[in-house]
């Protein structure tokens, strides 16, 4: 009853129901905080019986509701609509046009994984939610996602999917040492050694630095690992809609970033990785934008497009995202150094006719590369230290929180130069985008697109 | 450089307002960006684009003279209570000397607050090109910011107790990049008006060709 791809089963409409296990899986969170809670009541012993059966009504209810949450929903294909109902009291029904759908995703948190299950997360253009099938099993999943994605490309259903062309793999090994060597991972090995030299030199006096050393330690410890984690066995490859990114220890991940979505690139160059001469490239996806009044914190917005890699491979991604950037980085005025001493030797910015790139950084060199055609604004901020040495900085800013490329200290008559004409060049670089088929599809703009919405008078 | 209009009359209904008036009458607002247009621009290029620092002034436009007036007032209430506060603690020392030195400071810190104030209405400035708007502001800070009108997501117009009490609004254009917002306080109520219809519209046209 659960197979999309078999037992159709003519009766029920076209509906399917999601896998019976899904229950399991939504809710393998609060069932192991149930259990564990049960498990010490238990074993303290001191609470009654009345307080075990409270502990487990509980239970029971959570499952029970569960249960029925996944009774009362099931979706459909419905020609070229995705139809999802959920819902006991208050039913709830989606439309989604499949040709709205930028890019399907398959997640596999951990307990899905031991189940044999996967969601599919379908992100919809300008409507920055998701629409979750959680969960199916996962030849389902497969199946349905190149189904339902062929739907989306206007191809026949059972055409065969796009073929791809791997283009990076990461050894998981080695991302582990490129965490180990980033700026947190180096901490965290000091911290260690400081404590061990503590101990060797004045054994007295570990006892009361241990603890602060472990809560340093955990705290630095932990995004290292769930970096290593997320990232492990990464592999990129090329396809006919997007790059394919997969990933994952635990919760195994197979995303698409699609084509013309990309917002920025961002190229990072830790102190030590330098050495062995390795890089991480980043982009920023257009995630949330502009569905809300205010921007809300889109989920993951920032993606790995190589964790770590020789330059070699990083400029070969680099030309697939932005295709013919030419850009020459020119490094900030000399007078920066007053301004900015401890970063003043990363300082750099230049643009071309289509991309705008600056770099910054004190021990780590952080790129910033931003395509024209997606800038918001560009932004001219001259502060008091920066004015008494003829300085200025430029934003130019990218959709989301805190995104732009910013052109730290240039030179102030340069700067007043870019801000004449980089807006020209933007709108140059924003109608060649649009005049592109491909690009029109995926810059369709949100429908609210600048109406006064609201006039508080 | 035009300076929106006379400060205020003599606010002589204010007892922080004598140490005020002084610092804002030299309304010599120092020249704000060295006036040199960037010699290396290739001005040939686009000569329609006016001096983005906006010196050419006249197609500029400022907010209300009353911003200034609201500023003062803000300045001015919040100083009547920090002058009783002071004025209290002192007396309870029971020392004239603590008394006067303590509505002296005030005066003075009230006075040295409004005229940054007044110079940083001053600084405020927008102006609506054919395919952006440009926003300029700021005193110690500089900004400028340059929106194209495509990029609009939408245009707020809102105003909290103090501007509706001088008749005055805030318009706020905000864009997919949350530092890219842009506002434009004290407005005439019309002048508010005007400036959203105009921008909606102007967004409707260009981002329908985007």
């Amino acid at each position: 009853m659960s197979r999309p791809g078999a037992d159709l089963g003519s009766g029920n409409g076209g509906w399917h129901r999601l896998h019976p296990l899904s229950p399991v899986v939504r809710f393998s969170r609060a069932l192991v905080g149930l259990v564990v809670v049960l498990g010490v009541n238990t074993a303290q012993a001191r609470s009654g019986a009345g307080a075990r059966i409270g502990d487990i009504a509980v239970a029971v209810v959570a499952l029970v509701g569960a249960v029925v949450s996944w009774l009362v929903t099931r979706w459909r294909v419905d020609g070229v609509t995705l139809r999802t109902e959920t819902g006991l009291v208050r039913r709830g029904s989606r439309q989604v046009p499949l040709a709205r759908v930028q890019a399907i995703d398959l997640i596999q948190p951990a307990a899905a994984r031991l189940l044999g299950l996967a969601e599919l997360r379908l992100r919809v253009a300008g409507s920055g939610s998701h629409v979750r099938l959680a969960y199916l099993s996962q030849p389902d999943a497969e199946e349905t996602r190149s189904r339902l994605l062929a739907l989306a490309q206007g191809a026949r259903p059972d055409a065969a999917p796009p073929p791809e062309t791997p283009l990076v793999s990461v050894p998981t090994s080695r991302l582990a040492v490129s965490v180990l060597l980033s700026g947190s991972g180096f901490l965290a090995l000091s911290v260690v050694a400081g404590t061990a030299a503590v101990a060797v030199l004045l054994p007295g006096a570990v006892a009361p630095i241990a603890g602060s050393a472990a809560v340093v330690l955990i705290a630095l410890v932990s995004p290292a690992v769930r970096r290593v984690t997320s990232e492990a066995d990464f592999r990129l490859a090329d396809a006919a809609d997007g790059l394919r990114v997969r990933c994952g220890l635990l919760e195994t991940v197979a995303e698409t970033i699609p084509r013309g979505r990309v917002q920025a690139v961002r190229q990072v160059e830790p102190l030590l990785w330098r050495a062995l001469g390795w890089q991480r490239l980043e982009v920023v996806v257009a995630g949330s934008v502009g569905h809300r009044r205010r921007e809300e914190p889109a989920r993951r917005v920032v993606r790995a497009l190589m964790p770590v890699g020789p330059p070699a491979a990083a400029a070969v991604l680099l030309e697939r995202v932005l295709p013919g950037a030419r850009a020459v980085p020119r490094p900030a005025p000399r007078r920066a150094q007053w301004k900015a001493p401890l970063s003043y030797h990363f300082l750099a910015g230049g643009h071309d006719d289509a991309y705008g790139l600056a770099s910054s950084g004190r021990l780590r060199r952080s790129t910033a590369w931003v395509p024209l055609a997606k800038v918001q604004s560009v932004r001219l901020v001259q502060g008091p230290w920066q004015r008494w040495l003829g300085l200025a900085s430029i934003h130019l800013d990218v959709p989301g929180r805190r995104q732009r490329a910013t052109l730290r200290d240039r030179d102030a008559n340069e700067a007043r130069h870019l801000v004449t004409t980089l807006p020209e060049l933007c709108r140059r670089a924003r109608a060649a985008e649009a005049s592109q088929p491909q690009a029109q599809v995926l810059q369709r703009r949100p429908q609210p697109a600048a109406p006064p919405l609201r006039a508080t008078r | 450089m035009p300076v929106p209009g006379p400060p205020t009359a003599p606010p002589a209904d204010r007892p922080t307002a004598p140490a005020a008036d002084p610092p804002t009458a030299p309304a010599a607002d120092p020249p704000t960006v060295p006036a040199a247009d960037p010699p290396t621009a290739p001005a040939a290029d686009r000569p329609t684009v006016p001096a983005a620092d906006g010196r050419d002034g006249e197609e500029w436009r400022r907010p209300s003279p009353r911003l200034g007036r609201m500023r003062r007032a803000e300045v001015g209430l919040v100083g009547l209570v920090a002058l009783a506060l002071a004025a209290g603690l002192a007396g309870a020392f029971g020392s004239p000397v603590a008394v006067g030195a303590s509505v002296a400071g005030v005066v003075v810190a009230a006075g040295l607050a409004d005229n940054l104030l007044q110079r940083r209405v001053r600084s405020w400035g927008y102006l609506e090109r054919a395919d952006d708007l440009l926003v300029r502001r700021g005193v110690m800070v500089r900004r400028l910011s340059v929106v194209p009108y495509g990029r609009m997501q939408f245009v707020d117009v809102d105003a909290g107790l103090v501007e509706r009490a001088f008749r005055l609004a805030t318009a706020r254009l905000h864009t997919a990049a949350a530092a890219g917002d842009v506002r434009v306080p004290g407005l005439e109520a019309s002048e508010a008006a005007r400036l959203r219809d105009r921008l909606a519209a102007l967004g409707e046209a260009k981002g329908a060709g985007l």
